[in-house]
């Protein structure tokens, strides 16, 4: 290998993404000057149809890029990553952390007419985030009732102590509110409104064809002040991403959200004027790739053979060379977009060191006899062009050092079911999802006890006492200094055990007309409200 | 009468078929790992366990599968296909939606494929080993060999990027509300291009199909005859040859029609069609069993009214096919 060659590309690469950040910020102070423009349609890729559009009860991607113009949250974050009130005005909790109350904001009425009180909280909380919502479920799972003693309050109370700071980064996905007085009778589930959404957001729902497209409308009666500014948001639904590609240079897409696209035309795209392609607006949906080790396996419950893998597989070159600048070395499982969490890259990592690899590995006793020492079955998930690369590059990079992998591909359903719940695999390859504290979606691939069949988490047959108990201390310390102490020790101590190795960094990757205005400048901004949003002449 | 007896008896002879196919279909569909709420919680990106059983229990997946598959057919002997677990609809209505864009993709491709193998494949027959046979088969093969969704992406970057003449995709304009003729020239342009990617690759198997069969016709005995009794050229051709070298053509178009509801995943894809193809490929990643076996069902119908109108056809072409019959 020619290592010459790659320190000079290493370095291209990382000039060229300084150049992309640069290039994305300085056209936004630029146009800061500019008056806003009413009117025009926003066009959107939307790419994998959902079975329904209302966010308070499904906490998706998916549901939040047409749900979360419709619907709002109590809160959602600022351009600094800060919780900031929508439909809640301010919020205490009690220093026990039992009670948090929200004050709610005056006159805000639904897209029916009705007024959005407090008891709508009550209701979404009691009956949807706490009993169907994904992720809410666990969130909420102390929650023991929402008192409204008037209109405007509502006071959550906890049977045990819930962080503030944990909620606030939680509500923005995890905090959206549906009318009580559409859902208070029959099946939620199966509420036509859930395919026709009715909320308090800057545009009204008018039609889903499905397979086809969805449109929403400005609300006219928009609480706040001049807002929204576009006429209509079109989303279309484009499953080939090589001809959302096309579109999108044919005019008729405006915006392609969440790595919509493949990397080639994505890159392609980023070198055109006419679009702006980057990670920015999409810090808080950082996610890492995985590898997940199956310690029924004698091989992988050896701590060594772990190690060894790890070891083998050269993840700066695999970055380097095929995702390019939309990824980064990854040093856990808190990734460094989370300042509040983040503990540092000083946690016990894996550099490549291919010798050392076949040291440990012979050292475990695995003896290569014929260049072979055992064979493993890799699982890759589908979602993912990177993952689908990933699985190749970990199946040619253990091949060096003795490992036969056999790759297994299945689709979405097949993949769960074939890992979390049948656990036939050796090694298994997808996405951790990040979801802003580290509580929310990433601890339960850690904690033991998960019951079998629930997907992404602890399916490994691994327990460990002390990273157990490390989990349950952060999950109700009010101190968010403690907290993050907490957080970092637990770092540590899967960082050394690994039963999973997230090695690397991904945001996922806008590509936007560059005509857009006030986009990207929240760190969920595909999921926001798109309240500020215009498109330029 | 004859037809209508005809008719009875072929529909009374692929109704254990249906069976047997659905049947199959339900089964195979067992042996895929995962159901549809595995396939939610992919889409959803995780759940707790709590959520998964009240989720199975929703879509009565907490059966066992013997009883699973009773109340299926008990359901479908009442012509109930069922609910769809993605779109939350009964499966019927899920179909009816998707079924216009598909019979118009399908009968224009066809049509054109049909068309054009014709008259290329006589052309070629007629020129045979000269220059527009070289030509017509050459360039049939390269139709044959390209992949549909290369087609269709260049298609689109040559017609909707660069000249800008079609739209790259949907089924219709969507900015602006469009009614009678205008609505339908709008529909029209937007099948163009699916249209021709579609039937450009039927159309290199119906002239090479054309082109042998009517080299075939043409070297038989009753051409000779209709030559020595002096018809000119063009009578024996269209009169005589081409009416005999149709029937293979009409053979492949029945067998075709099957294979054009389901083959067409691809171009509805690349072009965003609402079409079947794309319904029932999104139902297996989705495990939506019901709507699966509904579009096999409706599918195995329309295979069997095409197969039917192909053998009236061949009566109409060949008198001798009646007679035996």
């Amino acid at each position: 290998m020619d290592l010459s060659r790659l320190e000079i590309n290493r370095r291209t690469a990382l000039l060229t993404s300084a150049a992309i950040a640069a290039n994305v910020i300085n056209p936004m102070r630029a146009f800061a000057q500019e008056t806003p423009r009413k009117g025009g349609v926003f066009n959107v890729h939307y790419g994998a149809e959902q079975r329904q559009l209302n966010p308070s009860i499904q906490a998706s991607t998916g549901v939040y890029i047409i749900g979360g113009k419709i619907q709002e949250n109590l809160v959602d974050l600022d351009a600094q990553g800060q919780p900031v009130g929508v439909l809640a005005e301010s919020w205490e909790a009690t220093p026990d952390g039992k009670t948090v109350t929200f004050k709610l904001r005056k006159g805000i009425t639904w897209h029916d007419g009705k007024p959005f009180t407090s008891e709508d909280v009550a209701f979404t909380a009691m009956n949807m985030w706490k009993k169907i919502l994904n992720y809410g479920s666990t969130l909420q799972l102390f929650l023991t009732s929402v008192d409204t003693p008037d209109p405007q309050t509502a006071i959550f109370r906890y049977e045990r102590p819930m962080p503030l700071n944990l909620l606030l980064r939680a509500l923005p996905d995890l905090g959206y509110v549906s009318a009580k007085h559409l859902y208070e009778s029959g099946d939620i589930r199966q509420n036509p409104t859930n395919l026709a959404p009715v909320g308090t957001g800057p545009f009204k729902f008018v039609k889903y064809e499905r397979g086809q497209y969805i449109i929403a409308d400005r609300n006219p009666d928009y609480w706040r002040p001049n807002a929204p500014y576009l006429d209509r948001i079109v989303w279309k639904v484009i499953t080939d991403r090589a001809a959302a590609a096309a579109q999108m240079e044919a005019g008729e897409l405006h915006y392609s959200p969440f790595s919509g696209l493949t990397i080639s035309d994505m890159a392609r795209l980023g070198k055109d004027k006419r679009f702006i392609v980057s990670t920015k607006g999409n810090e808080g949906n950082a996610r890492t790739n995985t590898i997940e080790f199956n310690f029924r396996r004698k091989e992988l419950s050896d701590i060594r053979v772990r190690r060894a893998i790890a070891h083998a597989i050269n993840v700066p070159f695999f970055i380097e060379n095929f995702l390019g600048d939309f990824a980064k070395l990854g040093t856990g499982p808190i990734p460094s977009t989370s300042t509040d969490f983040y503990p540092g890259p000083n946690t016990p990592q894996y550099p490549y060191d291919k010798a050392k690899a076949i040291a440990l590995l012979d050292e475990a006793g695995f003896k290569a006899s014929g260049g072979n020492r055992f064979a493993l079955k890799l699982l890759p998930a589908p979602w993912g062009e990177d993952i689908s690369l990933w699985s190749t590059f970990i199946q040619q990079s253990l091949g060096e050092v003795g490992i036969q992998v056999d790759i297994v591909r299945n689709d979405g359903g097949g993949f769960l079911k074939q890992v979390y719940d049948d656990h036939a695999f050796d090694l298994a390859t997808g996405w951790h999802q990040y979801r802003n504290d580290p509580a929310v979606s990433t601890t339960v691939w850690y904690r033991s006890g998960q019951p079998k069949g629930a997907p992404w988490t602890n399916q490994w047959g691994w327990e460990d006492k002390t990273v157990d108990a490390t989990i349950d201390n952060a999950a109700t310390e009010v101190d968010p200094v403690k907290r993050k102490a907490l957080y970092a020790d637990f770092v540590k101590e899967v960082n050394t055990e690994l039963p999973v190795w997230m090695p690397i960094e991904q945001i996922f990757v806008t590509v936007i007309t560059a005509k857009a205005r006030n986009h990207s400048n929240t760190p969920r901004w595909g999921s926001a409200s798109w309240h500020d949003l215009w498109l330029s002449a | 009468m004859r037809i209508l007896s005809l008719a009875g008896r072929r529909l009374a002879a692929s109704i254990p078929t249906l069976f047997l196919i659905l049947i199959g279909v339900f089964l195979l569909l067992q042996l895929a790992p995962g159901d549809t709420v595995d396939a939610l919680m992919a889409q959803m990106g995780g759940g707790d366990a709590a959520t998964a059983e009240a989720l199975r229990k929703f879509y009565g997946l907490d059966l066992s599968v013997p009883a699973q598959l009773g109340n299926y057919l008990w359901h479908l002997v009442r012509l109930d296909l069922g609910f769809s677990s993605i779109y939350g609809k009964p499966v019927a209505t899920v179909i009816l939606e998707r079924l216009p864009p598909t019979i118009l993709l399908m009968t224009a491709s066809l049509s054109f494929a049909f068309f054009f193998g014709l008259v290329f494949g006589v052309i070629a027959s007629r020129g045979v080993n000269r220059w527009p046979d070289t030509l017509i088969s050459t360039l049939g093969l390269i139709f044959y060999a390209t992949p549909s969704f290369w087609f269709g992406l260049m298609a689109i970057v040559v017609f909707s990027v660069y000249l800008q003449w079609l739209p790259p995709g949907g089924f219709e304009d969507i900015g602006t509300v469009q009614t009678g003729i205008w609505r339908v020239l709008d529909i029209a342009a937007h099948l163009v291009l699916p249209t021709l990617t579609l039937g450009l690759i039927f159309l290199a198997i119906y002239l090479r199909i054309m082109r042998a069969s009517m080299l075939e016709v043409l070297n038989l005995d009753f051409v000779r005859t209709a030559r020595a009794k002096g018809l000119d050229e063009t009578h024996v051709i269209t009169r005589h040859v081409l009416r005999n070298a149709l029937l293979p053509m009409v053979t492949l178009i029945g067998l075709q029609a099957g294979t054009m509801l389901g083959g067409s995943v691809v171009v509805e894809s690349v072009f965003s069609l609402p079409g079947l193809g794309r319904l029932a490929y999104e139902s297996v990643v989705q495990r939506d069993l019901n709507t699966l076996l509904g579009i096999v069902f409706v599918s195995a119908l329309l295979v069997i009214a095409v197969n039917f109108v192909v053998d009236l056809l061949y009566a109409r072409l060949d008198p001798r096919i009646a007679a035996e019959g």
